[in-house]
């Protein structure tokens, strides 16, 4: 669980069975875990509408516990991206009504979030909730680029190559935590580095 | 006092009756300048000096929020109401000084939304003629469905009809004609919100089917301004003053504190905005809860009430005011 910083950090809570007729699920890895520990608390007939888009990593666990909820609809990919048009597309054709549930990774909730925002969808009726790696999805606000699967503080750019100091500071917008230099004054300065966004 | 609002002292400048039930009244400031800017939803609260008795009731802007040379407002007339809309049709003309407050939104267009989905019963048409006009001007995506009694008594409905032409949606209920509620709320696309004002059976039949179908609470919108009702009259027992009122049987309790000099913040007077809520110190006896701003369990508390509409059969109240 995230530890609560500034008011522009994300906050997660647990999914939990919404009023409707259509479910979407969006999901990778140990968010599957989630989305079973909803059915639980589910009512009868509730995955004869759902959708689940799931992401399942290398390991490929956890497909069998969620093809076991029998959805609607089932999909897996190798990765958001793969899963992208899908949700595009998912979203383009709902109409209200339709409930949209983010389980896993904060990269996944985030890059969901992004999409939803941009198919019309209020991010507070959006449920959430983040199980699995705390790695972090980081914009570098000096030349703009996205460094995926941040751990350590500070970070590496990825694209400038600048070290940055990963700030709590997200971007909805951009799906992303923002870097900032931290050595600015004097780049021969480098602080320790510690991985703590495991 | 009113909280975050100052009077407008305006003079009527226009009177139109509308149907057998509806008229309208036009305001401009006495001093020639414009009206303050408003926005789509806004009511303003007007006061009505009638010999030793003032009433204040809130009606809903319903002109364009482009045009603020006047403010109009439509008043349907209530024949067993407490008074202030047969005051409104009987001694209102052109010419006469009154004071209103400042324009106040508490339903307002999200403007977010992809599209706005309307639903009007009856007199809940007034905010809608003010935000249909503000999407309308900047090409905002919206639909109207008006249900009225009668086509006679469908006020503006022949307005909205030339205006909008097919965005408006009519049903007459004396031609049994009825909103397809569900099949409605099912097919609108992502985005969209939803605004209803008319009679609270038809708000609360709306807000339950749409949550019900899975609409977010976000996306719902209401107004519905009840008016205070009346009742057995009853003493409280103001603490914080030190005084003790008597609320007449055609008194609202926020009107009798007001009269004894004490001034509770208000804004809506309609049990909508919250801005009067009062703690209850002590009592012996049984609340009448009307407001729509208290939870149920707050109501089952006994621990608040919203003076403006709601009020109290018993032995006695005592009040944090």
């Amino acid at each position: 669980m995230a530890a609560k910083s500034i008011i522009s950090r994300p906050v997660y809570g647990t999914l939990s069975p919404q009023p409707g007729k259509h479910h979407l699920f969006v999901a990778d890895a140990e968010g599957a875990l989630a989305i079973t520990d909803l059915a639980a608390k589910a009512p009868d007939g509730f995955f004869a509408g759902a959708h689940i888009i799931f992401i399942p990593g290398h390991d490929r666990k956890h497909v069998a516990a969620l093809e076991a909820l029998k959805p609607a609809q089932f999909y897996q990919g190798p990765s958001f991206a793969s899963a992208l048009p899908r949700l595009k597309h998912t979203l383009a054709n709902a109409h209200m009504g339709l409930r949209l549930y983010l389980a896993g990774t904060e990269g996944l909730i985030g890059q969901a979030m992004q999409a939803a925002l941009e198919a019309g969808i209020d991010h507070t009726s959006i449920q959430t909730e983040h199980r699995g790696s705390l790695a972090r999805r980081v914009q570098c606000v000096h030349c703009k680029g996205i460094t995926e699967n941040v751990t350590t503080q500070p970070a590496t750019c990825s694209h400038c190559g600048l070290l940055l100091l990963v700030r709590d500071h997200y971007s909805r917008r951009l799906a992303a935590f923002q870097g900032v230099c931290i050595n600015a004054e004097d780049r021969s300065e480098i602080p320790p580095t510690e991985e703590i966004f495991r | 006092m009113s909280t975050g609002t100052t009077k407008l002292d305006v003079v009527v400048s226009d009177v139109i009756p509308v149907n057998e039930l509806v008229t309208r009244f036009h305001f401009r400031r006495r001093d020639g300048q414009l009206l303050p800017t408003f926005s789509g939803g806004a009511h303003v609260v007007v006061e009505m000096r009638d010999g030793e008795r003032t009433r204040l009731n809130p009606y809903s802007l319903m002109g364009s929020p482009l045009d603020t040379r006047e403010y109009t407002i439509s008043v349907r007339r209530d024949d067993v109401g407490r008074g202030g809309s047969l005051f409104m049709h009987r001694n209102v003309r052109p010419g006469m000084e009154m004071v209103i407050s400042y324009p106040v939104n508490l339903f307002s267009l999200d403007l977010r939304a992809r599209k706005h989905l309307m639903l009007a019963g009856g007199i809940g048409i007034t905010p809608f003629m003010a935000q249909t006009a503000q999407l309308a001007a900047e090409g905002g995506n919206f639909e109207l469905h008006y249900t009225c009694r009668t086509a006679s008594l469908g006020t503006y409905a022949d307005v909205l009809r030339e205006r909008y032409d097919r965005r408006v949606r009519l049903y007459h209920d004396d031609r049994d004609e009825r909103i397809e509620l569900d099949r409605l709320l099912s097919s609108q696309p992502l985005g969209t919100h939803l605004y209803v004002c008319g009679p609270s059976g038809m708000i609360g039949w709306v807000r339950d089917r749409a949550a019900a179908l899975g609409w977010p609470t976000e996306t719902v919108h209401f107004e519905h301004f009840a008016a205070p009702q009346p009742g057995a009259p009853f003493d409280v027992t103001l603490a914080v003053s030190g005084k003790t009122i008597r609320v007449g049987e055609q008194q609202s309790l926020l009107e009798a504190i007001e009269a004894a000099g004490v001034d509770p913040p208000y804004l809506c007077r309609g049990g909508v905005c919250g801005q009067c809520e009062t703690n209850v110190i002590a009592h012996d006896g049984k609340f009448i809860h009307n407001d729509h701003w208290l939870s149920e369990e707050e109501h089952r508390s006994c621990k608040k009430i919203m003076p403006c509409v709601s009020r109290f059969e018993g032995r006695s109240l005592v009040l944090e005011r």
